[in-house]
């Protein structure tokens, strides 16, 4: 193993630690999108009366919208994370290890995706216990992939912000942008059914193919023309909101 | 005392205005919820059984506004809990001041915020092509529930904080304003409400609350929901605001 990948594994098991070490700060993470998933289905589970709505059930509809909010939640801590370091002066001791920005910042984010699969499984799991029809292996599996992708894009958003704010009073606004991205989509009903200035925010929005790429196995098959779109979005997001991320780092400390 | 009271208000106030970390809450992430309802439940109001309203931003507004106000419930309780972790509040306790004036200036400072989140989600829904059916008597009457609610919800807060003397644990009540919030009637007809949240919602006093802050904005004034909800948050502040003061006195006898 490269020097260099060894730093991305210590700086994403570092990051990973934290879940360990302090349970109680992921808490939050884990128990809103399970709430939401809870509560929007006792709420507004008449809505799958609707004519035109896709699924045979209103929590089936939304547990990816719950998965999603958890890959948000994970990505946003890592911004805080990071905001904490910078404030203890962890990250200025970081930035004297001889490895290049873009290793760093491979480390930091990394943990994102991984700590993801904690919320995204709770709610998977709350979703199945109340009656959520299995979407077999490969929908899971591409479901739990696109919400380590967000995760780690939303985590490339956190860390900007982080980088640029330097304090964890920034917090709100990195788990806003998540909230935001993950919520102004067909997050509660199908595409037809929502209001014409969210049906335009949503087109727009790339979270929306994410969103229906892990949704597809939830409500019908999994298909190719479904996939590719939430792919090359992911990719989108990845490649700008990484960029962003590395010129934070590249600036931080000159 | 009412100069003391006063002037904490005001310190509370300017406070709260300086952490924008504590005002996004307050007002943001509620009116980003509302948007997020709207816009993607806006063919609700057609469902059989939906009673009659102007609009679903009309009907759900009253659900943001009660979740603004529990927000800042706990938005106060948090800056107590801030106070006692930085060591202020034992400054404010040696004070010669009536310690009581400690709780009432925090309390004086939720009911304006809350007249303020009330005014903000007045003017989104006039902005955004809502309506306030009952008139400035309506107006009137939404602004004294959501008064009367902030103080009881600022109270709650402010409760916590001082049986916690910590800012995590206020903080961990976070989750539990959206369970309160999703066991009530603020987000959709009761009846329309799947089992269990329709049977707690009959019970919980959030839905009268609710019920009470909505009735204005969808129709004329009726007395009814209005007193049902005026009550209830009544019930909540006086409640809560004498736990308050029992909470600050046993804080009292171990300082």
């Amino acid at each position: 193993m490269t020097g260099r990948a060894r730093i991305v594994l210590w700086l994403g098991r570092r990051g990973l630690n934290e879940v360990l070490r302090v349970p109680g700060a992921s808490i939050p993470g884990v128990l809103a999108p399970t709430i939401f998933l809870l509560g929007l289905t006792s709420m507004f589970g008449a809505a799958a009366r609707l004519p035109g709505f896709t699924a045979d059930d209103f929590a089936t509809f939304i547990v990816p919208v719950g998965m999603l909010q958890g890959a948000a939640f994970s990505g946003a801590a890592t911004g805080v994370n990071l905001a904490r370091d910078i404030e203890r002066g962890w990250f200025d001791r970081l930035l004297l290890v001889p490895a290049p920005r873009l290793t760093l910042l491979a480390g930091i984010v990394a943990s994102a995706a991984l700590r993801s699969l904690l919320p995204s499984s709770v709610v998977f799991a709350a979703g199945l216990l109340i009656g959520v029809p299995w979407p077999g292996l490969g929908a899971t599996a591409l479901a739990f992939a696109l919400v380590m992708g967000l995760a780690l894009a939303l985590a490339c958003y956190a860390t900007t912000l982080a980088l640029a704010f330097r304090t964890q009073q920034a917090a709100p606004l990195m788990q806003m942008g998540g909230f935001v991205l993950v919520l102004f989509t067909p997050a509660f009903a199908p595409e037809d059914l929502l209001a014409g200035w969210m049906h335009a925010i949503a087109t727009v929005n790339p979270v929306t193919y994410v969103l229906e790429g892990a949704r597809q196995g939830f409500v019908g098959d999994v298909t190719w023309p479904r996939t590719w779109p939430a792919l090359a979005a992911l990719g989108g997001m990845l490649a700008l909101l990484g960029s962003l991320a590395v010129r934070g780092m590249r600036r931080t400390g000159r | 005392m009412t100069r003391v009271v006063a002037a904490l208000a005001r310190r509370a106030l300017r406070t709260t205005a300086r952490r924008p970390q504590f005002v996004a809450p307050l007002v943001l992430f509620p009116t980003l919820f509302l948007a997020a309802n709207v816009g993607g439940l806006t063919r609700a109001t057609s469902l059989p059984g939906f009673p009659p309203v102007p609009s679903f931003l009309d009907f759900q507004l009253a659900g943001s506004l009660t979740q603004a106000l529990l927000l800042g419930g706990v938005a106060s309780g948090i800056a107590i809990a801030l106070e006692i972790e930085m060591g202020f509040f034992d400054r404010l306790l040696a004070a010669p001041i009536p310690r009581v004036a400690i709780v009432l200036g925090r309390l004086c400072a939720a009911a304006v915020v809350a007249l303020g989140q009330v005014a903000w989600f007045l003017a989104v829904d006039l902005a955004f092509g809502g309506s306030v059916e009952g008139g400035p008597l309506g107006a009137l009457a939404v602004a004294a529930i959501g008064v009367v609610a902030g103080v009881g919800f600022g109270a709650t807060g402010i409760t916590i904080a001082l049986l916690a003397r910590n800012v995590a644990t206020v903080q961990g009540v976070f989750p539990l304003v959206f369970v309160i919030l999703f066991g009530s009637s603020a987000f959709f007809p009761r009846d329309l409400l799947q089992s269990p949240a329709r049977e707690v919602a009959r019970y919980n006093p959030l839905s009268l609350i609710a019920d009470g802050l909505r009735d204005p904005l969808v129709g004329p004034v009726s007395a009814g929901p209005v007193l049902e909800g005026l009550a209830a948050a009544g019930g909540v502040a006086v409640v809560m605001t004498a736990a308050c003061v029992l909470a600050l006195r046993r804080r009292l006898a171990r300082a």
